[in-house]
């Protein structure tokens, strides 16, 4: 399978592809990994005259903790931040880098990529919901921050604009006595998950929970979340029927597609099923107990 | 778009042997290797990212090379399957499919050993689970993986004790 034609730069830094892509216009796409654009591409789907390889612009690849918060810089890919001491630290994000695709895909697909592309059933962009995380865009009017809940803004759509780039993502540290959850389900491991879910909670000292925040993946044209579910969760001390009860809250604001990975109420299911593991686990690693966890489909 | 882009130079070493070529931007990379350079050891299987039998090594890492146009590894460093075994004979994880079943139409093998190889550099005492989790991405649809599994193992093994 081949593209159509296209022309390849490869600029050697930030201002030279932010300038390129500002010139070169909307036929003109980034390329970081490639890992959903070369298939895309393949498949003839989306025209591009201009392929702008930011693979290997300097100094974006970083990943780092400071004070109080982390920072992902956008090329770091899937695997250099699911083996990060970033990922020791918070292991919900070793649920959501190293869950994603299979080794191959994970060596090449970046964090900037994965936001990029809007696709409803991407990991990052969800899971990120959980952190209440922010997005850096440099751009030819300079740099602006966007609130991950804002960047992505319907199906394979994002508040980019012609010529900007994201350049990292930020969020605070959680708080002690915190812990966090991703968990989807697949159908193989090359697959994009059938639905997902990530919940971040933090527990008081007599365990109770004092704050949440849960997101569904692959459900709706965008990650859903409800206050409601998150309110529900607060004040209790997250037991099974906690966890069904504020399941119940988000799930009714989700909209499964139907398509070959399953019916809306077979999706539904599985995100109950989802849901209370996801908030099981949290609530185990909140309480400081190590728990593996991720993407099942072994 | 006009069909006529202009071919790119570029310079990528195989197998520790560095070539020179120029290429069409949309070339990929798996192409590359077995129509340009004539290493027909790395296979297409499905072209659309899921199977895993084009993998190869790009600077240590796996990629799958249809995946991947030529263009993106100028300057890098790549291994395939041709670069496993040595004067000395068969490389050990190639000796292992072979004594242990660990292929039989081979369609999927040479990618099977590229993922294989990447995890024991890392990890040369892979359990069950960490061997699953790393062939997770390449699709056999012969042996059923056990004999796989089994030969990644028995590789290790002669690994360990060289
Ligand atoms: C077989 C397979 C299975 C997969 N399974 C999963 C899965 O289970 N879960 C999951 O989340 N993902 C999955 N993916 C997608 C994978 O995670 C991609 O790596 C990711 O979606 C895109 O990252 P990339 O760096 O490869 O981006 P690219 O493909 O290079 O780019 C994607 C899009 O984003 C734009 N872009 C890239 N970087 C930037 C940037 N810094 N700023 C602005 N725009 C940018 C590009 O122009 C393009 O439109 C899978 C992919 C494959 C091939
Ligand atoms: S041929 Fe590359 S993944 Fe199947
Ligand atoms: S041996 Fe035939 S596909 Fe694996």
């Amino acid at each position: 399978m081949y593209p159509a034609p296209f022309r390849y730069h490869r600029p050697d830094s930030l201002d030279a592809a932010i300038k390129l892509l500002e010139r070169l216009g909307d036929m003109a796409k980034p390329i970081a990994g490639g890992q959903t654009l070369v298939p895309m591409l393949k498949l003839r789907m989306g025209d591009v005259n201009d392929l702008i390889d930011i693979g290997r612009l300097p100094g974006l690849a970083e990943i780092q903790i400071n004070d109080n918060e982390a920072r992902i810089g956008a090329l770091a890919t899937h695997a250099t931040i699911a083996a990060s001491p970033l990922a020791e630290r918070i292991p919900s994000v070793r649920d959501c880098a190293g869950g994603i695709a299979d080794l191959q895909v994970r060596s090449r697909g970046t964090i900037g990529g994965s936001i990029s592309t809007g696709d409803p059933s991407t990991d990052w962009a969800p899971f990120l919901h959980t952190l209440r995380a922010v997005v850096e865009i440099q751009g030819p009017a300079g740099q602006r921050e966007v609130a991950i809940d804002d960047f992505v803004s319907d199906a394979y759509t994002t508040v980019l604009k012609t010529g900007e780039l994201v350049t990292a993502i930020r969020f605070p540290l959680p708080p002690p006595r915190s812990g966090g959850a991703y968990i989807g389900y697949k159908r193989a491991a090359p697959a994009y998950p059938t639905c997902a879910v990530g919940i971040q909670l933090t527990l008081d000292e007599a365990g109770v929970c004092s704050a949440a925040r849960c997101v569904l993946s692959a459900v709706a044209s965008t990650p859903v979340t409800s206050d409601a579910a998150d309110a529900a969760l607060v004040g209790t001390g997250v037991t099974e029927e906690d966890l069904k009860a504020a399941g119940e809250l988000i799930i009714a604001a989700a909209d499964p597609p139907e398509d070959v990975r399953g019916s809306a109420d077979y999706k539904r299911s599985v995100l109950r099923g989802l849901f209370l593991q996801a908030g099981t686990k949290a609530r185990q690693r909140a309480t400081g107990e190590t728990i593996e966890g991720s993407h099942s489909y072994v | 778009m006009s069909e006529f882009v202009e071919a790119v130079d570029i310079e990528v070493t195989v197998n520790g042997k560095t070539y020179q070529r120029s290429v069409e931007p949309r070339l990929l990379l798996v192409e590359f290797l077995r129509e340009e350079l004539g290493l027909t050891g790395t296979h297409i299987g499905c072209d659309t990212s899921y199977c895993g039998a084009c993998t190869i090594h790009m600077n240590g890492a796996p990629v799958k090379s249809c995946t991947l146009f030529a263009v993106q590894a100028d300057g890098q460093t790549l291994t395939t399957v041709e670069g496993l075994a040595t004067d000395a004979g068969l490389h050990p994880l190639q000796k292992a499919f072979s004594e242990h079943h660990g292929l039989q139409c081979g369609y999927c093998t040479p990618g099977m050993l590229m993922s294989a190889k990447a995890l024991l550099e890392r990890n040369p005492n892979p359990s069950d689970k960490e061997i699953k989790k790393q062939i997770a991405g390449n699709v056999c649809r012969c042996t059923g993986y056990q004999n796989i599994i089994k030969s990644v193992h028995a590789a290790a093994a002669e690994m360990r004790e060289s």
